[in-house]
């Protein structure tokens, strides 16, 4: 019994076509960005070449996560038995069908930085572990068992391996069920979600903890995990949510319209919060327990050359989502979401910029042509691959069984 | 002149209904409300049916919260008896923080129950107004003044070709305080 009966004429075969300024954009921005990584990496002060490879870290994780969260959308999605997010899944889909790549990528920046030492060396050093060493670290030598070079790397590879097979055969099923029709896909991909699901969320803390918290060894936090997830998940909305609009505004996806972007705006709002509720949960606890062992990592951001941007990121990833969303009407106005979304992709970029950054550069922090080069050439990376992809599949899954009840989504 | 107060269109069918809304709407006819056993998508719009001011409830609700709960940590462990607690001062404003933010979510909670129930006369003791019982079981109802609208028996017709399976004249706005 359906309350609507509208007639639509929506073309769901309908491909994006990849070139134009796009792709001369994201064609450009990845030249600038290996542009400027080699001059950082080929310069022979050891402090750049420190600073390029924690900006690689950075955008190598961040460019990982967001594309992780695509997959994560998309599994989410099917266990749910969402409709409303029908219309729209051919983008997280993309996502996730880049996220093998972006697994090497990281794999690569991750296994270099640390054979070099320009990475990880508060753990990985010769003698941490060796009570005979000068060198010789009790805190480091008793997390070895967990924090040791084998089993981080094999960590590293099983997570995202896994989260790539995942990603790539949920994205692929969806593909397939374009051509071959039926529930048989949909079914598959279910189970599969769910399996994911569960993988996804017990690993997805340690692979922060290996990744990120590592690099300040001597420090842990059991709410790192939920925290990066945190991140991940905001920026991943954001990122699915810019790219709608931007197809959108290019004439692309007419049956997504303002109520799935008021529901993509509430995904943002409310995960914003649970940022920082996170956030403040482990800000919280170290501040009013006050150990000295805990208390060195906001010690270290409360530097004068880490304060400013350690509250801003506050800011732009509390406060502005918390006053630009919290309206209804806000959430349906494309041009709107467009900023609060690239506001956000900003603000969780200085939220991983202040949690690598005081573990790798300490003092030598800097904000120039190797940060801003690495974040444009890997956003430049990111949109061409995720454009190529999304050109070759049609816009919409015109075979999913709850794409009817997308197009009459209404909030 | 009749007693008529409302004059109710009652469909089978949702379809049929919003069918109705559109004929008397055509026809310049205002409608009081519609009634529906079920969320109807788009009816709002259909019958230009006002935002619901709730959130101001919850608003004002949740101000209210946060000074309640704020200022009761800071009059008990900063105010009449400062206590230090590890060190920290008598005002420690990230404590202050899950508090105050508990309070608030239950005062907004709360109350925007309390004001939904109020609006509502759905508080225990208020006799429910309800224009026609079936509204909440397999009826679709449209209510339209028969004060206001004085042409009776073009509203009747209007209904019964849009489907109506019935249509009623009550001399009495809520069937339910009989």
């Amino acid at each position: 019994m359906g309350t609507h009966n509208h007639h639509h004429d929506y073309n769901f075969s309908e491909q994006f076509q990849f070139g134009g300024v796009a792709k001369i954009l994201s064609i450009v921005a990845v030249v600038i960005g290996i542009a400027s990584i080699a001059w950082g990496l080929l310069s022979h002060d050891h402090i750049i070449h420190e600073r390029t490879y924690a900006n690689l870290l950075l955008m190598g994780y961040y460019f990982t996560c967001v594309c992780a969260a695509g997959a994560f959308f998309v599994a989410l999605q099917l266990v749910t038995q969402s409709g409303w997010s029908a219309g729209l899944l051919r983008i997280p889909q993309a996502m996730a069908s880049v996220l093998p790549i972006a697994s090497i990528i990281l794999l690569i920046i991750v296994g270099l930085g640390l054979y070099t030492h320009n990475l990880y060396h508060h753990w990985h050093a010769d003698g941490l572990t060796d009570p005979t060493s000068p060198n010789y670290d009790a805190l480091v030598a008793g997390k070895a068992a967990f924090l040791n070079v084998p089993g981080f790397l094999i960590r590293q590879v099983l997570f995202m391996g896994s989260y790539s097979i995942f990603a790539f055969i949920l994205a692929k099923l969806s593909y397939n069920e374009d051509l071959s029709g039926g529930l048989n896909g949909y079914k598959k991909s279910f189970k599969l979600s769910a399996l994911f699901l569960v993988i996804f969320g017990f690993t997805t803390p340690i692979w922060s903890f290996d990744t990120i918290m590592s690099l300040e060894a001597h420090w842990f936090s059991t709410m790192f995990g939920w925290y990066n997830f945190a991140a991940m998940w905001v920026s991943g909305i954001s990122a699915i949510t810019l790219i709608l609009i931007l197809l959108k505004k290019a004439g692309y996806m007419s049956w997504v319209n303002e109520n799935h972007l008021h529901d993509l705006g509430k995904l943002m709002f409310g995960f914003s919060i649970f940022w920082t509720y996170v956030w403040f949960a482990q800000f919280m606890l170290i501040w009013y327990s006050n150990i000295p062992e805990e208390t060195v990592y906001f010690y270290k951001r409360w530097e004068p050359e880490y304060k400013p941007w350690f509250w801003l990121s506050i800011v732009i990833n509390f406060v502005a989502p918390l006053l630009l969303l919290v309206d209804r009407d806000a959430k349906r106005k494309e041009t709107f979401m467009m900023c609060v979304a690239i506001l956000l992709l900003l603000g969780h970029w200085l939220d991983y910029y202040i949690m690598i950054m005081p573990g790798t550069v300490e003092s030598h922090r800097g904000f120039g042509i190797i940060e801003i080069g690495t974040a444009i050439g890997f956003t430049g990376l990111f949109t061409f691959l995720v454009l190529s992809k999304l050109s070759k599949h049609a816009l919409a899954p015109k075979h999913h069984p709850f794409l009817d009840e997308s197009l009459h989504h209404q909030i | 002149m009749s007693n008529t107060k409302y004059i109710l269109g009652s469909f089978a069918d949702p379809d049929e209904m919003m069918h109705g809304i559109e004929k008397l709407q055509e026809n310049n006819i205002s409608i009081y409300d519609c009634y529906t056993p079920m969320p109807i998508h788009g009816i709002e719009a259909k019958l230009g049916v006002k935002p619901s001011r709730l959130p101001i409830a919850a608003f004002i609700a949740g101000a209210t919260g946060t000074i309640l709960g704020f200022s009761l940590l800071f009059y008990t462990t900063a105010y009449d008896w400062p206590m230090n607690v590890g060190g920290k001062p008598s005002l420690p404003l990230p404590n202050f923080v899950p508090v105050t933010f508990e309070v608030t979510i239950l005062l907004c909670a709360l109350g925007m129950v309390a004001t939904f129930f109020y609006r509502n006369h759905l508080f225990p003791g208020r006799a429910p107004r309800v224009m026609d019982l079936r509204a909440s079981d397999d009826r679709f109802i449209i209510a339209i003044d028969a004060k206001e609208n004085t042409d009776h028996s073009l509203i009747d017709g209007l209904l019964k070709d849009a489907g109506a399976v019935e249509v009623k004249y009550n001399e009495r706005k809520y069937v339910s305080y009989e």
